[in-house]
């Protein structure tokens, strides 16, 4: 994808961190994975196999995966897409997904994370950026709060479709 | 929603504190910036130094500081010490729901409820001196002024 192919690596010292944003490659994918799962508890395995799969492929939804680097080791990583007319809105960037190793929390590196990837929709020409997560993730929505992100125009719904089965 | 007199107090309290960490300050000082009753404020005080939010020294030079840590310290914890906040606040009659209205009703307010904690337990005091420092509300148009009726005439 262009916009990843030609975003530059920043590199900056974070704490005890030498940390180098830069997007992710095919030889991330076992890191990423391992710290998707670390972070959830959960395998998600084939899923961060279709995100790589669509990232290298031609996509009408352009997709960010960056990484954060330390000495060759990768810290944590966030995910998001431009999309146009998601709910009727017009075009946007979403964050998907983002995680640190739990070791290397509070060094900012999820700040610098959120930071280039908010770069990347600016040169994308996107002046948005929306996330959407689960309530009881206070350390999450903490973190995005922290980041300046507020309530949005929309509320979101559910409905159990095994509800009067 | 509105928040209860002393929450709102010990929130202005706790974020002047926070935002002059290397010096204390009075409960006058804090009380005359806002327009509020230093007697009020003082009471407000109090509870937050009971609760462990800020710690008071008495004599000359003394005041008030804080000592829970601005990144950890959220909304929700200094509302708690005031009034309670979601489902502990209580919905009146339908608390003691039986009817199917009443029940309906609860499950609404309930969700109301746990958006109004998700988002005090999500913002911390070191995100609301953020978001005083970039106010956005200077970016946003100003109100509208009210459209005056046209004058009847008998």
């Amino acid at each position: 994808m262009a916009q990843i192919a030609t975003m530059k690596p920043l590199a900056e010292s974070i704490g005890a961190y030498a940390i180098r944003i830069r997007p992710a490659s095919k030889s991330d994918l076992a890191d990423i994975i391992r710290i998707d799962e670390e972070v959830s508890g959960l395998s998600k395995r084939n899923y961060w196999k279709d995100v790589f799969a669509q990232i290298r492929g031609r996509s009408q939804s352009p997709r960010f995966l960056l990484v954060a680097e330390d000495q060759n080791q990768i810290q944590g990583f966030i995910l998001g897409e431009i999309r146009a007319w998601e709910f009727g809105e017009t075009v946007c960037g979403w964050v998907l997904a983002i995680q640190v190793r739990p070791k290397t929390r509070l060094e900012g590196i999820g700040t610098r994370l959120f930071s280039a990837i908010c770069e990347a929709f600016r040169q994308a020409g996107i002046s948005n950026v929306r996330t959407i997560m689960a309530r009881d993730n206070h350390l999450v929505l903490s973190f995005f709060r922290s980041q300046g992100m507020m309530a949005g125009p929309f509320i979101e719904l559910e409905m159990s479709l095994d509800e009067g089965t | 929603m509105k928040l209860q007199k002393a929450s709102s107090f010990a929130l202005f309290a706790v974020l002047e504190l926070a935002a002059n960490p290397t010096r204390q300050l009075s409960g006058v000082e804090i009380a005359e910036k806002y327009g509020i009753s230093a007697h009020h404020l003082a009471k407000v005080l109090r509870d937050l130094g009971r609760a462990a939010i800020v710690d008071g020294t008495r004599g000359v030079g003394g005041g008030y500081s804080l000592v829970a840590n601005p990144k950890r310290l959220t909304l929700l914890d200094v509302i708690q010490v005031f009034e309670p906040v979601g489902s502990d606040s209580g919905h009146g009659l339908v608390l003691k729901a039986s009817t199917d209205a009443e029940l309906a009703l609860r499950v609404i307010l309930d969700e109301l409820d746990d958006h109004t904690v998700a988002t005090f337990r999500s913002i911390t005091i070191a995100t609301m001196l953020k978001l005083m420092a970039r106010k956005p509300w200077a970016r946003s148009a100003p109100p509208a002024k009210p459209v005056r009726k046209a004058a009847v005439r008998a």
